[in-house]
């Protein structure tokens, strides 16, 4: 592109950049473990079914541990790998 | 009128906001009414922004609607309603940092702000205001509606009289306090919701002689309502799974919650909320609709699914915990309304009347019009809902649903695709919309996935097409807009 030699791109957009993959890598796996234990277990005849604290199994896994699963994994991916950048562009300026 | 309910939900909410007011007084003023009325002075932290996301998203449906229908669908749509854990850290570790930079860069304060300057054209904000304020208006009338219904069978008055109170109540709130107002009570309304969402679940669970009982009446009832397929055998995987785009990824698409994620303090309160929100998400929506399954077992054979919620909370609960109990939709149905109420009315005022009639109009007077242009919206929402449809959770999901088709991809490709431009913005925009529409009027469900799925491809190949097609025009203006967006 003409003009930008003397331009570069914002480093910051490296990090947003990386970290929508990861948001998307997260929902991806979220999808997977919700749809896996809900049509695998569930897709079976109810008489057949499982049953943990109560509870259908496909249900259990799906909705229940799945929601604790991805707080979890939520938790542990962001203290991990998500970065702190400064969204002002002079630097991080002293919030009063 | 039922004073023992009343009495409590009315001074909940009276403390509510007394709070809100306190609050508001005493915290640091910006230096500019408008990102201080629109936008809170940019100065959300991880919890509030956690909370008002959380608060905004979940409505009256989550409340009311929501679990009325898995009270007749069973376990199948607790499962679908699921799919939205996925709104607490997909809208800010997608939207995340990218939109928090670019907001600064262009001192943007609403969504209109951001597309005008990505795309340089006129037609794109007057359409996206038109888009915003339509479909919000909608959707708000929705939830309108559900806040009338729901003062109206707590407090036992005519739905007149409730929709009265609530219009009066509301309009107070907003006109006072503006963003920053809104988004500290919302913190504490998710609060409220979600300990709401706990004892009414507990109180169920216990109503119906433990999980295991509830669970062995329903199978015995009808065994679909225990297996993921509904009742009646209607949820296909497929068709569940749609719901991942309108009420999961979708999301990002949603002007009221893409606005939430310009308008906090740093990367600390980002990675916080994100945390949070997933938990409190996932927690409400499971609990509640879970609370609606359960309650086929302690309250069989109600009729109008909207009613659930509001009689099994009066029949099991003592009277002042139903007060309190009480207080969740209504909390979530107020923290909701005044969100869209103050989108729409800074798309009128900020995004229409500043930028495109009056330029120069002074401080003091965009002051005044911001906050009649509020009451006045607030006005005519109240008379739009005096005689409601009935189903609302598809009103407003209709309004999502056209949102999300107008926006996702000038939002998202905007911010991570240079080569987006005008015409790619303005042509997914009304492909999205339009065939969205007619879909849903010809074609409602088509090939067995909710309607918004079909609409939002095709907004997606527009607006890549149209793009490219277009690339060799205003060469000079889509370089400067890649500079000032993309390089320091």
């Amino acid at each position: 592109m003409r003009n930008m030699k003397n331009y570069q791109i914002d480093p910051r957009y490296k990090v947003s950049n990386r970290e929508a993959l990861i948001g998307i890598g997260l929902a991806i796996i979220n999808f997977v473990w919700w749809y896996g234990f809900a049509y695998g277990l569930g897709g079976q005849p109810v008489e057949e079914y499982q049953f943990i604290f109560g509870l259908p199994a496909w249900f259990f896994y799906s909705c229940v541990l799945g929601f604790l699963v991805m707080s979890a994994v939520v938790f542990v991916v962001v203290r991990l790998f998500f970065t702190e950048v400064p969204f002002e562009s002079e630097g991080m300026e002293e919030d009063q | 009128m039922n004073l023992g309910v009343t009495i409590p939900l009315l001074i909940f909410l009276g403390a509510l906001f007394l709070f809100g007011f306190y609050a508001t007084k005493f915290l640091k003023q910006g230096p500019n009414f408008l990102q201080e009325y629109f936008l809170g002075g940019r100065n959300l932290g991880g919890l509030v922004l956690a909370m008002t996301m959380v608060a905004t998203y979940g409505s009256a449906s989550s409340f009311i609607g929501g679990p009325g229908i898995a009270y007749n669908m069973g376990l199948g749509w607790v499962l679908l309603s699921m799919a939205q854990v996925v709104t607490g850290y997909f809208t800010l570790s997608v939207l995340g940092k990218k939109f928090a930079i670019t907001a600064r860069k262009i001192n943007a304060v609403t969504l209109n702000d951001f597309l005008r300057e990505r795309y340089k054209s006129k037609w794109v904000v007057i359409l996206s205001s038109l888009c915003i304020v339509i479909f919000l208006f909608a959707s708000m009338t929705a939830q309108w509606i559900g806040g009338g219904r729901l003062l109206e069978s707590f407090m036992g008055v005519s739905y007149q009289t409730a929709l009265f109170i609530f219009t009066i109540s509301v309009l107070a709130f907003v006109v006072m306090g503006g963003f920053r107002a809104v988004a500290i009570t919302d913190t504490i309304l998710g609060f409220i919701m979600l300990m709401g969402t706990i004892i009414i679940l507990v109180g169920t669970i216990i109503a119906g002689g433990g999980v295991t009982n509830i669970v062995n009446d329903l199978a015995a009832e009808n065994p679909n309502l225990i297996t993921p397929f509904g009742a009646d055998g209607s949820l296909t995987a497929l068709y569940v799974s749609s719901f991942w785009i309108i009420v999961g990824v979708g999301v990002v698409g949603l002007p009221q919650i893409a606005v939430r994620a310009m308008s906090y303090k740093n990367s600390k309160a980002m990675h916080t909320a994100m945390i949070i929100g997933t938990f409190v998400t996932g927690a409400i929506m499971l609990g509640m609709h879970l609370t609606g399954v359960f309650a086929r077992a302690v309250l069989p054979g109600i009729e109008v699914g909207d009613t659930v919620m509001p009689q099994l909370t009066l029949t099991i609960l003592p009277s002042w915990l139903a007060g309190i109990v009480l207080a969740a939709p209504i909390a979530a149905v107020i923290s909701t309304v005044n969100s869209l109420l103050l989108l729409i009315s800074s798309s009128l005022v900020k995004d229409i009347y500043i930028n495109y009639i009056n330029n120069e109009a002074s401080e003091r007077f965009v002051k005044n019009i911001s906050l009649s242009v509020t009451a006045l919206i607030g006005i005519l929402v109240y008379l739009a809902s005096i005689h409601p449809p009935d189903l609302l959770i598809w009103l407003n999901l209709f309004a999502f649903g056209g949102l999300e088709a107008a926006f996702i991809w000038p939002i998202v490709l905007g911010l991570y695709w240079r080569r987006g431009n005008a015409y790619g913005a303005l042509g997914s925009m009304i492909v999205g919309v339009g065939s969205y529409i007619l879909l849903d009027r010809f074609h409602p469900d088509l090939w067995g996935m909710h309607t918004v799925v079909v609409p939002v491809f095709l907004s997606l190949i527009v607006y890549v097409a149209v793009s490219l097609l277009t690339s060799k025009k205003n060469i000079i203006q889509q370089e400067q807009i890649i500079k000032k967006f993309w390089y320091v």
